[in-house]
């Protein structure tokens, strides 16, 4: 049941490395939400997948009647989902931002912390 | 004879000065320089509590009191009170109410002097805490305390680079000779078993037994040479003289410096006695008095000569201890006692002097006897114990020294010797110190000088006095402090008997006689000494002093070129080594255990399910090889709408919904960002550089499947599900299961998880608010640098 | 983007989004629902009269600044662990209270108004992001 899904999420994870192995700044923003979804995917089919019925108890009982997809991964995947996009959107923002102050979208040219000839280090107390 | 369990007051008395350390700033605050004499009322009376122990201790009773602090580990916060701990117990308040009155006078109008109050007394409770402490652990927290409130008052005139210097010297020094304790700490622990000191002095040779001996006795003499400043680590503590008088008064007469004598004192039962101990201690104290009181005699600044000395009486402190012979044993606890008062009074005495002079080079003072004459009747008393003439309690020490020192068979020669040279030398200082700045002709000095206020002059007056109030009542001195002192040193009860006056003519009143012949001498002639010193100093050239700046500047360089080697400041080089040891770990291990997965079977997959794979598939391949921003965002939109409808797929409609408004947001802020944003038509990477990266990717891809492959194909685990579908209605009164684990089973989790989101929310509307310069890239400084476009810089 | 059409319709589109957020938002313990997807409806609803109506208005709209609806979100989230103290339980143990109104049942509970703070935090957050980033379009 999960080989097909399993594949693709290495899929997923290939594109995602490629793609933040980029210099440009949008190719790597690129990797990242792709690698949230990856991420995500793992963590799903980590419990298991199991067809189309929700971890729902139905209004009569009080446990699931029949056996029901895996609710924890599911718990724990809604809300990562929700902290990745808001990251995503951080990142986006930060790489604007970036883009705007230091006029380019290459990472290597991107020195402003780790300048390419550094100082000698501060002496003195 | 074990110790009496004794109520927590004592505990408290420890903890008072910490309490003292909080309420200091408040007090100054509203009384001013006055608050000191509110201030002083605590040690006064963590002095009176101790001498309530005088009594029975010189019994031959002992006492112990404890909290539990960390019970699992042994960690106690507890105290013992013996005949040794009581003494420095009393040293510290005693002298540490003097300290805090002088302080107030020192620092009047200091607007910091709140915070002098503070760091004084945390530094007061750290050494109590130090010289009681019963738990070995408890001991080291405390002797660790010293260091960095020493650091506190070394530095508190930070604004000087001397300053800081000086506070980060010993900083060093001494923190790091306290790692050297700890670990000889955890050595004693692991063992012998036992953490309380008191149940360790109750078998002496507990550790002289075990194999563990040498590194046990080295490391825990790193500790105690680092803080008592023994030759090559004195340099620090000249250097801290770079802090305020009342602090060197304090921490370099009776207190900070006297840690490490009192640890070897303490752990002289247990450890000492072996040849180990009679050899190493005697060498590098003897060496230690005599570099000490050469250094002295060559400096001109009051404070450095004292600080000199001192360096010098610990090293005859610690030489003593290694004797291990009982009568030297015994000239080292008077010498301790004597040199704690004198000096600290001497320090005192330079401070005055140089607040009320405004210098303290010896060589531009002269004839202020007539303008500070309580002073100059102070410094007198205390000189002349320091240099050990009758009827002082530094002449009683050091004849009972000698008396040691003389008698001792293997070594006595030499020591006896070394101890004649550097006393002859300690009576140099002292009329140095004594003598030049208070009589011959009056010297004019940068401010005119009178006498201080009674804050100033009380502190010096008492302490000199009590060295010869000591003295003249020796028998009962001899009695109550130094022979219970001595009764801890030798681990049993013994019993000694003082007297002011040499009862025959012995070796030890001839030495003497030596000693002061030989000082008087010395004294006539110290220009030329201090030439003479000065002169073999310069063609030396190098000192311990310097080795500690080249010390950190090695450190320095040598951390900066692995912050280069490591960190390139290439995010490419970060991120491919990142991805390569990722693609290393995922891989390898399946490999080498041979835990690689089945062959998969061919899933059962619907027709429509396929459709839906190779949706995000497609979706996948356009992201990659995407080369305008509609094509980007699109794919990207395609790729996580497959994703939505795979959780659909598989039972998870909340999943489902809420990858489907996420997506939705994502390609709008996407679309809205990217216009501003540049894409490049195509990747950068040709040729070799794209295969190496698509290796890495590829690795790092195959790794994770053959890794989930696995296990998937394991069998699963369900007890965690089953219990939450279990629940989820019955206690948690929900159906949806995903919601109840999120809200109630793991709300906790998801409170963490909403901050962040609160966070990330922050963030981005400050990335957005905040503007540097409007306009202007970093990369443009000569635009700032030139005066013209300053000052028309503000019309901007 | 700013056609008429759209125009004349996002007020209404917005409004009928943010009532469905709240009712997947409360029918999430029973029902697929709660507070992260209703949030993130709400946040799109907010987006898209953002887009068709510009922000100003959006923002007089909503009253507060979104990231204070985010915060006290949060404050609402951490105020629902608080009443197990009363009952001398762990931090966050669930506390039910049925009370009946107009002869209706209603089951009030802390993980309700959990739920509700992560709604409001997700609406926030999420929203305010939205906002500042069109925002920008405009200057």
């Amino acid at each position: 049941m999960e080989s097909g899904v399993v594949i693709l999420i290495g899929l997923f994870f290939t594109v995602a490395v490629y793609l933040m192995l980029s210099k440009q700044l949008v190719r790597i923003l690129l990797g990242i939400a792709i690698l949230g979804n990856a991420v995500n995917m793992l963590i799903f089919t980590n419990g298991r997948l199991t067809r189309e019925v929700p971890p729902l108890i139905p209004d009569h009982l009080y446990a699931p009647e029949t056996a029901t997809a895996n609710p924890l991964p599911q718990a724990l995947v809604l809300t990562a989902i929700v902290i990745s996009f808001s990251f995503f959107a951080f990142l986006l923002v930060l790489a604007f931002r970036a883009y705007q102050e230091l006029g380019t979208d290459e990472v290597n040219e991107m020195r402003i912390a780790e300048p390419e000839h550094d100082q000698t280090p501060p002496q003195g107390y | 004879m074990t110790p009496a369990l004794i109520d927590d007051t004592t505990l408290y008395a420890v903890l008072a000065p910490f309490a003292a350390a909080v309420v200091a700033p408040f007090l100054t605050r509203w009384f001013k320089h006055n608050a000191a004499w509110l201030l002083a009322i605590v040690p006064a009376l963590i002095f009176l509590h101790f001498t309530g122990f005088v009594e029975p201790v010189s019994k031959g009773e002992s006492f112990v009191a404890a909290k539990a602090w960390a019970p699992s580990y042994g960690v106690n916060f507890s105290v013992y009170v013996d005949g040794l701990s009581t003494l420095f117990a009393l040293l510290i308040s005693g002298i540490g109410t003097f300290i805090i009155l002088y302080a107030g006078g020192y620092l009047k109008g200091h607007p910091q002097q709140g915070r002098f109050f503070s760091f004084l007394f945390m530094f007061m409770g750290s050494m109590l805490g130090l010289v009681l402490g019963n738990n070995l652990i408890s001991l080291f927290i405390f002797w660790e305390l010293t260091s960095i409130t020493s650091f506190l008052l070394i530095g508190f005139d930070h604004l000087r680079a001397a300053s800081r210097r000086a506070a980060l010297q010993a900083l060093v020094v001494t923190g790091g000779g306290g790692l050297a304790l700890l670990a000889g700490f955890i050595l004693i622990i692991s063992a012998t078993g036992e953490i309380e000191m008191s149940v360790l002095l109750s078998s002496p040779d507990i550790i002289k037994d075990t194999a563990l001996y040498v590194p046990i006795f080295f490391l825990v003499l790193g500790g105690a040479f680092t803080k008592s400043a023994q030759f090559p680590f004195h340099f620090w503590l000249p250097n801290a003289m770079e802090a305020p008088t009342p602090v060197s008064a304090y921490l370099h007469s009776a207190t900070m410096v006297k840690a490490g004598v009192y640890l070897l004192m303490r752990m002289h039962p247990l450890l000492g006695g072996t040849e180990l101990w009679t050899t190493v201690l005697p060498l590098f104290g003897g060496v230690t008095l005599l570099v000490g009181t050469i250094l002295a005699v060559r400096q001109t600044d009051l404070k450095l000569m004292l600080a000199y000395t001192t360096v010098a009486s610990l090293g005859l402190l610690v030489m003593l201890t290694g004797t291990s012979q009982e009568k030297a044993l015994e000239g080292a606890v008077l010498y301790l006692l004597a040199h704690s008062l004198f000096k600290g009074a001497l320090f005192m005495v330079a401070g005055t002097i140089d607040h009320e002079a405004g210098t303290r080079d010896i060589t531009k003072l002269g004839g202020l006897r007539s303008a500070m004459p309580i002073t100059f009747v102070a410094a007198c008393l205390a000189a002349l114990s320091m240099a050990g003439l009758p009827p002082f309690i530094g002449f009683i020490a050091k004849e009972v020294l000698y008396y040691g020192t003389w008698g001792w068979l293997e070594l006595g020669l030499p020591i006896t010797v070394t101890a004649v040279v550097g006393n002859a030398l300690m009576l140099v200082i002292a009329a140095a110190v004594a003598i030049k700045p208070f009589l011959g002709p009056k010297v004019e000095t940068p401010k005119h000088a009178h006498e201080g206020p009674v804050l100033l002059f009380a502190g010096p007056v008492f302490l000199s006095v009590t060295g010869l109030g000591l003295a003249l009542i020796a028998h009962t001195t001899g009695e109550l402090l130094i022979g219970p002192t001595l009764s801890s040193l030798v681990g049993q009860t013994t019993e000694i008997e003082l007297h002011l006056w040499p009862t025959s003519i012995n070796a030890p009143l001839l030495l003497s006689l030596v000693t002061i012949g030989l000082g008087i001498v010395l004294f006539t002639q110290i220009d030329r000494l201090r030439g003479l010193i000065g002169s073999i100093l310069t063609a030396i050239g190098w000192g311990p002093d310097k080795g500690f700046d080249q010390f950190v500047a090695g450190i320095v360089g040598l951390s900066w070129r692995i912050t280069r080697l490591l960190q390139s400041g290439k995010m490419q080089t970060y991120m491919i080594l990142t991805f390569i040891f990722t693609g290393v770990a995922v891989l390898v291990p399946g490999f080498l255990t041979g835990s690689l997965p089945a062959m998969p079977k061919m899933p059962d997959y619907r027709f429509y399910e396929w459709g839906i794979l190779l949706i995000a598939f497609f979706g996948l391949i356009a992201v990659l090889v995407a080369n305008t921003r509609l094509t980007a965002i699109v794919s990207l939109g395609i790729q996580g709408f497959a994703v939505a409808l795979i959780f659909m797929m598989f039972g998870a409609p909340d999943l489902s919904f809420t990858q489907f408004m996420v997506e939705t947001l994502s390609v709008v802020i996407l679309a809205l960002v990217m216009t501003r944003l540049n894409l490049s038509p195509s990747d950068h990477r040709h040729g070799l550089a794209a295969i190496g990266t698509g290796i890495v990717a590829i690795g790092v891809g195959l790794g994770l499947t053959l890794t989930l492959l696995a296990i998937t194909q394991q069998p699963f685990d369900s007890r965690l599900s089953d219990f939450f579908a279990q629940f989820s209605r019955s206690i948690a009164h929900g159906r949806n299961i995903v919601n109840v684990i999120i809200v109630d089973f793991r709300g906790f989790d998801t409170l963490g998880e909403i901050a962040v989101v609160v966070l990330a929310g922050l963030c981005v509307l400050a990335l957005i608010r905040v503007r540097t310069k409007p306009e202007k890239p970093i990369e443009k400084p000569e635009t700032v640098s030139q005066p013209t476009s300053a000052q028309t810089g503000e019309v901007r | 983007m700013r056609t008429i059409i759209f125009r004349t319709i996002a007020p209404y589109l917005s409004a009928l989004m943010v009532l469905f957020s709240i009712f997947v938002l409360l029918r999430g313990h029973n029902e697929p629902g709660g507070g992260f997807i209703g949030g993130l409806i709400a946040a799109s609803a907010l987006a898209i009269f953002g887009i068709a109506c510009g922000v100003a208005s959006v923002r007089r709209a909503i009253v507060f600044h979104p990231m204070g609806v985010s915060g006290f979100g949060l404050f609402l989230s951490a105020l629902a662990g608080l009443p197990s103290i009363f009952k001398a339980q762990a931090f966050m143990t669930s506390q039910w209270l049925d009370v009946h109104l107009f002869g209706v049942e209603i089951a009030l509970s802390t993980p309700l108004f959990f739920d509700i703070g992560v709604y409001l935090v997700v609406v926030g957050a999420i929203g305010s992001i939205a906002l500042a980033l069109e925002e920008r379009e405009v200057d």
